[in-house]
């Protein structure tokens, strides 16, 4: 067995603790040992996608107990391209946290990072539905300390609002593993794939609800309408490093979508086409609503919410085709719009910290410091989201736009996705000329009297130039995954017959079992 | 024992769901401990029920229950626990900071400060 697997999940799990216990006082020693943590991950993360490129999938059995009775850890394509993407998102908006000082505001922000990757890496990597769970409630727990970190009015109301909403998730999830569990015997994802493809057609009714509820919490998770109610005012009121880190979360749950919807319940099983018949409406309902939100939000934060929003659902367009063409295009936008959502959160959160009170409503005020650079990162991640040339979003849309040609109503799907991307492209540019052009016929007017958002804490460093720089380096995360986009589609492409096939990775878990207790 | 248990769980969830949709946090934090309560009935139902068998395989005894349902449940116990705490906490915080404990967002979270 090959032991690290492991880990990912094991490591931040000993760098949280330290830095809680040892070195609660001394920010200088927590950013070291978070930032050398996270960068290991990234490290290790490429190492393992390097393994991973065979096509062979590793399983790693905890405690070397065999596979249906003890939880298994999986390594395959998709698992090592989302621990990649998960650790190099992770480390950019760390060192933007650091750059910008936002990590000074609150108590034990790296350590609740550590616990969050430790969450996410979890999640990715586990083959067990119930370990799924737990990661996923790891990963919650982080994410409501980083939601609230350095508090506020309004972030702490959202922040309850984020949790319940959550907490009702939770039960869902448990509800439907329990119904799944009644119906199969089994929480093994490999083992459910088996017992699923062998239950007789009459007996499947109790395993169909389980299976919609299981969707329903993904969905909850990555935000498809009309479940999407929690996000808007989490992103727009959560710090921005914090916002951009969400940008990862919202694919756990498109992560959750694609294995359990291509692994355990294929579209030639229980379900048929169920799962694929109602996650595409909700995608382009999603889309439009996002894009809408984009054109009509007043706030900032708000407009990078729905941009997300926006984002999430042109990437379940692609991927509620469950087919080959469809998973290629999915995963490549998934990459790139995990890339462009955290730069434009980062972009948001740089224009923040510039004007008065941290203020992110779309109001002419007096010209932030630093406007150029500001605003060409602005620009770029913004062009990056909606999907224009030369940034890879727009290989990302078209690839998805290819990947529906097929499928019914063809016409409908394309007039959404283009319609919606020209309000996108409306709302951001409207937040680009107001911020920064309108911005000098106010130079010299009274700067408003508004109460501020942000509590007030110390004077951030102005210049920060690692906060630009870290921003920059996930804009160049675009540009290189343009550059290099045959690789990248290839990769993609590997990962998506590797889902429709999943016979390897069933054989992988259950069969050769040899030297297990 | 079926009907009690399930009408129990019913019961629970419905007082659950009515509690969350009202909008003070104390009435809503109940309601998801309800709904936990109800959850954590379910998970440990669909083990199945059975009545005075011990949870391991035993030569003694003349059958077993499933004992995974019951180790999940004390999985989820510890978590809604948690969860149930960190609820208050946060609710108690945004009570103190703003004044009252409404769970939805004031006007001004999308209309923005007069200016």
């Amino acid at each position: 067995m090959n032991h690290w697997l492991v880990v990912p999940v094991v490591l931040p799990a000993f760098v949280g603790p330290l830095i809680v216990l040892g070195m609660r006082r001394d920010l200088l020693l927590q950013r070291v040992f978070s930032t050398a943590a996270t960068a290991a991950q990234l490290a290790l993360a490429v190492w393992l996608m390097v393994q991973a490129l065979g096509g062979e999938v590793q399983v790693y059995r905890l405690g070397n107990w065999a596979a249906p009775f003890g939880i298994v850890l999986m390594l395959d394509r998709l698992a090592a391209l989302m621990l990649v993407l998960a650790a190099l998102v992770g480390l950019a908006v760390q060192l933007y946290a650091i750059g910008s000082g936002w990590d000074r505001r609150g108590w034990h922000f790296h350590a609740l990072w550590q616990f969050q990757l430790m969450g996410i890496n979890g999640a990715f990597l586990t083959g067990d539905a119930f370990n799924l769970f737990v990661f996923f409630e790891i990963l919650l727990i982080a994410s409501y300390g980083l939601m609230i970190h350095s508090g506020g009015e309004l972030r702490l109301r959202a922040g309850v609002q984020y949790v319940i909403y959550n907490l009702a998730g939770s039960s869902l999830f448990l509800a439907a593993l329990g119904t799944i569990y009644s119906a199969t015997g089994t929480l093994n994802m490999a083992d459910l794939a088996l017992r699923v493809a062998q239950m007789p057609a009459s007996d499947t009714a109790i395993l169909r609800v389980g299976a919609v509820l299981l969707m329903l919490v993904f969905a909850i998770k990555a935000a498809l309408v009309p479940l999407h109610f929690w996000l808007p005012s989490t992103y727009a009121r959560a710090p921005g490093p914090v916002a951009a880190l969400f940008a990862i979360m919202t694919k756990v749950g498109i992560y959750g979508i694609i294995r359990f919807f291509t692994l355990v319940f294929p579209a030639d099983s229980v379900i048929e086409r169920f799962a694929a018949d109602i996650l595409l409406p909700a995608a382009l309902v999603t889309l439009i609503v996002g894009q809408l939100g984009v054109l009509g939000s007043r706030h900032l934060g708000r407009m990078a919410a729905f941009a997300a929003l926006g984002s999430v659902g042109t990437l379940m367009i692609a991927v509620a085709q469950f087919r080959l063409p469809g998973l290629t295009a999915g995963i490549w936008y998934l990459v790139h719009s995990t890339l462009a959502t955290a730069a434009l959160f980062l972009a948001v959160d740089l224009i923040a910290t510039r004007r008065q009170g941290g203020s992110q409503w779309l109001r002419v005020a007096p010209p932030i410091a630093q406007a150029g650079i500001v605003a060409a990162l602005f620009f770029a991640a913004a062009i990056g989201i909606a999907g224009l040339p030369p940034l890879s979003g727009f290989l990302g849309k078209l690839a998805v736009l290819q990947s529906v040609r097929d499928a019914e109503g063809v016409a409908v799907i394309w007039a959404i996705i283009l319609i919606t991307s020209l309000l996108a492209i409306a709302g951001l540019t409207r937040a680009g000329s107001l911020v920064f052009w309108k911005a000098h016929a106010a130079q010299d007017a009274p700067p408003p009297q508004a109460e501020p958002d942000e509590p007030p804490h110390d004077a951030t460093p102005v210049s920060a130039p690692l906060a630009l720089t870290a921003t920059a380096a996930l804009v160049a995360g675009m540009v290189l995954l343009t550059a290099f986009a045959g690789p990248v589609m290839r990769y993609a492409d590997a990962t998506a017959r590797q889902l429709i096939d999943p016979e390897p990775y069933i054989e992988a878990v259950l069969r050769n079992q040899e030297g297990v207790k | 024992m079926e009907f009690l248990l399930a009408s129990a769980i019913g019961c629970l969830t419905a007082a659950g769901v009515y509690l969350t949709l009202r909008k003070r946090s104390f009435a809503v934090v109940l309601g998801m401990t309800m709904l936990s309560y109800a959850t954590n009935l379910f998970l440990f139902a669909t083990g199945r029920l059975v009545i005075d068998r011990p949870p391991i395989l035993s030569e003694a005894a003349q059958g077993y229950t499933d004992p995974l349902p019951q180790a999940l449940v004390l999985t989820a116990i510890v978590i809604s626990f948690g969860m149930t705490a960190l609820v208050v906490m946060m609710a108690l915080g945004a009570f103190v900071e703003g004044g009252d404990d409404r769970i939805d967002l004031p006007r001004r979270d999308r209309r923005g400060p007069r200016a």
